[in-house]
């Protein structure tokens, strides 16, 4: 994946294969996704997630979302619908993101999900590489 | 102990009113409470009013009168109105004041709402990508709901059902054409499992309450229902909330569940002594699981008591007897207000058309980002 990512502290790449990076709070020990910026960060350690989850719940985004936030290169005519969702990193943290698959109505909670890259196309920074999920069985 | 009772009530018509900005609304408001109560602007010692997106509540003074009234603008999300409510009754209950107004309107643009990660301390890369919007997190939280407690889509259908039917009896309502379950559910998806007659709209309107110590209320020579119970809380660790890019592994809590225990050990009462209910229905499945989250009925009861008819206008506990926010759209700062409104009708026997026979105590509950509930109880 030659793009940059979408935004620096989010992955790290072992080989091909992307692993979040997740936060753990020093003090009580409860693991966040991302890593906070700024001061804050020094509350925590950073924690590498495994490449693989479980589908903990999961939607369809039918509409294209407003900009601002949104910078999508694509607009209502251009939108092409994609499903999110929550993973869950047993014992870790649940990571919300994208899922990747041409089949919406095959996803069900539990199903084992994997970490992967996708290139994002924006209006305002061209291509970047984002984080998403993939079923995995 | 001062108890604290809503005199007078006055609303603006929820939905567009491209003639009316959000603080004309609000003013209407107050002057319909105003008038409830058959009070003047300059009887009042206290204010709160919150808008969202229509500009400062206190705006308002010019219009109402320079009468030196301490007036204090509230700002909490969805959960505004509450808030404004809640405030009020402290100011009562703590012996300050005797009587004052608690008001808010709105104005939003159509569409879902934009929203700014950065105000929400969040990094700009979750608003970048297309995460954050609340359509998402109702989304996912009634479809991870319904796989784990066996709620199906006819019965999402049902809640809209419902919704649009009582409100063709309510004149405050927005969408008052009734809508067939047919048609809820085969209407356009916006975000599955919830298609477009399951979601409310950012829309406009006002809402406003006198409220009165008791002594203030026998002074005047009036009535009105007494605020038994009133309580904010926000999210704690392991609740699911709107804008997460991560959830705690360990589950727990949601803010409606701490605060609606929280109102009722205040009113001394239970769910099963509630014979009406006003709840955070944002979208279908927000009802459904507002009615296990406020103690209604237990996980997975909702798919039977909506086959059932059970929270109908004909049934055991009806809810959101004007339509809810799904009938009513969702000015933010009007929204929580307006439930309580609805209440005071139902409790004053004035809910023409829709009124509920022998309501004693009524409920109501607003949800709102990024995780608050306030919830309040009002005896007739």
């Amino acid at each position: 994946m030659v793009a940059t990512a979408v935004a620096d502290g989010l992955f790290v790449m072992k080989g091909d294969q992307p692993h979040l990076i997740a936060a753990r709070r020093k003090s009580d020990g409860r693991v966040r996704f991302p890593m906070p910026k700024g001061p804050e960060a020094t509350l925590y350690e950073a924690v590498e997630l495994p490449a693989d989850g479980k589908l903990w719940s999961y939607t369809v985004q039918r509409f294209r979302p407003k900009t601002p936030p949104y910078i999508g290169a694509d607009d209502d005519a251009t939108f092409k619908p994609f499903a999110l969702g929550y993973i869950e990193f047993p014992g870790q943290v649940i990571v919300e993101g994208r899922i990747l698959t041409d089949d919406v109505a095959s996803l069900h909670i539990g199903r084992p999900m994997r970490t992967v890259l996708e290139p994002f196309t924006t209006s305002t920074r061209g291509e970047v590489s984002n984080f998403a999920f993939i079923p995995a069985d | 102990m001062t108890e604290v009772h809503v005199i007078g009530a006055g609303i603006h018509p929820f939905g567009r009113h491209p003639d009316k900005t959000g603080l004309d609304q609000g003013v209407f408001a107050v002057r319909e409470a105003l008038a409830d109560a058959g009070l003047a602007w300059e009887d009042i010692q206290f204010a709160f009013g919150g808008s969202s997106a229509a500009g400062a509540a206190d705006a308002a003074l010019p219009r109402l009168g320079l009468t030196g009234v301490q007036f204090i603008n509230i700002s909490n999300g969805c959960a505004t109105g509450g808030s404004s409510l809640l405030s009020g009754y402290w100011a009562i209950k703590s012996g300050e004041f005797d009587v004052g107004v608690v008001m808010g309107f709105d104005k939003h643009p159509r569409g879902a709402f934009n929203a700014d990660p950065e105000a929400s301390g969040l990094q700009r890369w979750y608003g970048e990508t297309g995460m954050m919007l609340t359509t998402q997190f109702f989304a996912m939280k009634i479809r991870r709901y319904m796989d784990l407690f066996g709620i199906s889509n006819e019965s999402l259908g049902r809640v809209a059902e419902k919704a649009f039917e009582n409100a063709s009896h309510t004149p405050h309502a927005w969408r008052r054409e009734p809508v067939g379950l047919n048609t809820i559910l085969g209407s356009q998806m916006l975000s599955d499992p919830l298609t477009k007659y399951m979601f409310c709209s950012p829309a406009e309107g006002g809402a406003a309450l006198i409220l009165a110590s008791d002594k203030k209320m026998r002074e005047l020579g009036l009535t009105g229902p007494r605020v038994r119970g009133a309580a904010v809380r926000t999210r704690v660790n392991g609740s699911f909330e709107v804008f997460s890019p991560s959830l705690d592994v360990e589950r727990g809590p949601s803010p409606t569940q701490i605060a609606s225990v929280a109102a009722y050990e205040m009113a001394g009462v239970g769910p099963s002594d509630i014979h009406v209910a006003q709840i955070q229905d944002t979208e279908s499945g927000a009802e459904i699981m507002h009615m296990a989250e406020n103690g209604f009925c237990k996980d997975g009861e909702q798919e039977q008591w909506l086959a059932e008819g059970r929270t109908k206008l004909t049934g055991a506990l009806p809810m959101n007897t004007d339509g809810g926010c799904l009938a009513c759209g969702e000015p933010v700062g009007a929204s929580g207000l307006r439930q309580v409104y609805e209440n005071v009708q139902q409790l004053r026997k004035r809910a023409d058309g829709r009124q509920v026979e022998n309501a004693h105590l009524a409920y109501s509950q607003v949800y709102g980002a990024p995780g608050l509930s306030a919830v309040a109880i009002l005896e007739a």
